[in-house]
């Protein structure tokens, strides 16, 4: 059967491609236009070509140094808790009933933390870790451990990294739960019949067939922390000092805080160049095991 | 008319989006009159016009950066070896 195919149809992506102009577009040429210039308020901008980039890429530079610092830290916080959230995810995932009404009870346990708003997970942990009224800062300050994750850098970022791992690890088990529930018996008799161990079931059958959960899976959790700000904006504010500042949080510090439009801009359209670079090897990756797939299939 | 003031066009800006919007129009055209198929090159993924022009603009961003944030100033070397580099992309990927 030949398809015939008809360009006129996209026509009817006009509507969508008019508000994503508006919405998105125009925005993104104003950042660019704004990241050249240099404004001392009052819509008045003046040249100043790529100098802001020059400062922005140089790490001697006050505006430099304070991009290489956040961009490090947020990277850290992502290698952190893909480390934490993937393998943890996994294993829930696999030790998850697969029948009897407890499927339901667990399903709906795993999904409470994702439906819980970003501000108000971060206000959850902000009291629950404070060590006069809240339950775990409370608990390990009376245990010995001297914990103050408004005064430590490094108990700030255990408290951000357990709660993100508390807020989204669920994600990643219900993902690999799905991956898990699409693997068809036979497989299992077959390991049984072969006498296979439960680690050889789980790197040959299990882990295989969750190949494509867990590219998505990395792939939503990676973008999502590099791009985290409302969690630890609500928790630590960026502090104490600079230790917790992502560069989300510093990039409206910068353009909101200190209204240096100029040095915002040139910031954002690098963050925003290193996303798409991300993005697109995940998309190129994630898309050519399909193909693969379906090349050894054919 | 639109007041488009507050985007604080300069015409060095107005050039740059001119450009990329002529490149997709020329995309667009060549889609119409002379529709391709995919191919493997030596990323080994297939890749059509428009994902090439992706890769060659992503790296040419890139290699701006990296020529201001390295070398220093004069970009034009690095617009250069942008089109080299696009070329590059446009024969093998």
């Amino acid at each position: 059967m030949t398809k015939t195919v008809n360009n006129k149809a996209w026509f009817l992506v006009l509507p969508v491609f008019l508000i994503v102009a508006f919405s998105a577009v125009l925005p993104l040429m104003t950042v660019v236009n704004y990241s050249v210039q240099d404004t001392f308020g009052n819509n008045q901008f003046f040249w100043n070509g790529v100098g802001w980039f020059q400062e922005l890429l140089d790490p001697t530079t006050d505006l430099g140094g304070r991009f290489f610092d956040s961009l490090w830290r947020t990277l850290l916080f992502s290698a952190i808790i893909l480390m934490i959230e993937v393998p943890l995810g996994i294993l829930v995932a696999l030790s998850m009933p697969r029948e009897g009404w407890t499927v339901a009870l667990s399903l709906v346990l795993m999904a409470l933390p994702l439906l819980i708003p970003w501000n108000v997970v971060g206000t959850i942990w902000q009291v629950f870790a404070r060590g006069d009224i809240g339950l775990l800062g409370w608990v390990v300050n009376h245990l010995g451990i001297d914990y103050n994750y408004t005064g430590d850098p490094l108990d700030a970022w255990i408290t951000i990294v357990v709660m993100d791992v508390w807020h989204w690890t669920s994600l990643v088990a219900l993902l690999c739960y799905a991956g898990l529930k699409s693997i068809p018996d036979a497989y299992y008799q077959a390991a049984r019949i072969d006498g296979a161990s439960r680690w050889a079931v789980f790197r040959t059958i299990q882990l295989p067939k969750m190949r494509r959960v867990l590219l998505i899976a990395v792939l939503l959790r990676f973008m999502d922390s590099f791009m985290i700000y409302t969690e630890p904006f609500v928790l630590t504010g960026g502090g104490p000092g600079n230790a917790t500042t992502f560069l989300s949080i510093d990039l409206v510090k910068l353009a909101l805080g200190q209204f240096d439009l100029g040095k915002a801009a040139a910031m954002s359209l690098v963050y925003n160049l290193i996303i798409l670079a991300i993005c697109w090897v995940f998309y190129t990756i994630m898309t050519n095991v399909d193909a693969q797939k379906e090349r050894v299939e054919a | 008319m639109f007041d488009l003031a507050w985007m604080a066009w300069t015409w060095q800006t107005g050039l740059f989006f001119a450009g990329i919007a002529s490149l997709l129009i020329v995309m667009t055209l060549l889609a119409i009159y002379s529709p391709e198929t995919e191919r493997v090159g030596i990323l080994r993924i297939p890749t059509t016009r428009g994902d090439r022009l992706f890769i060659s603009l992503l790296g040419s961003a890139f290699i701006h950066l990296a020529w201001l944030g390295l070398v220093g100033l004069d970009l034009w070397w690095a617009s250069g070896l942008s089109l080299l580099y696009a070329a590059l992309v446009f024969r093998t990927v």
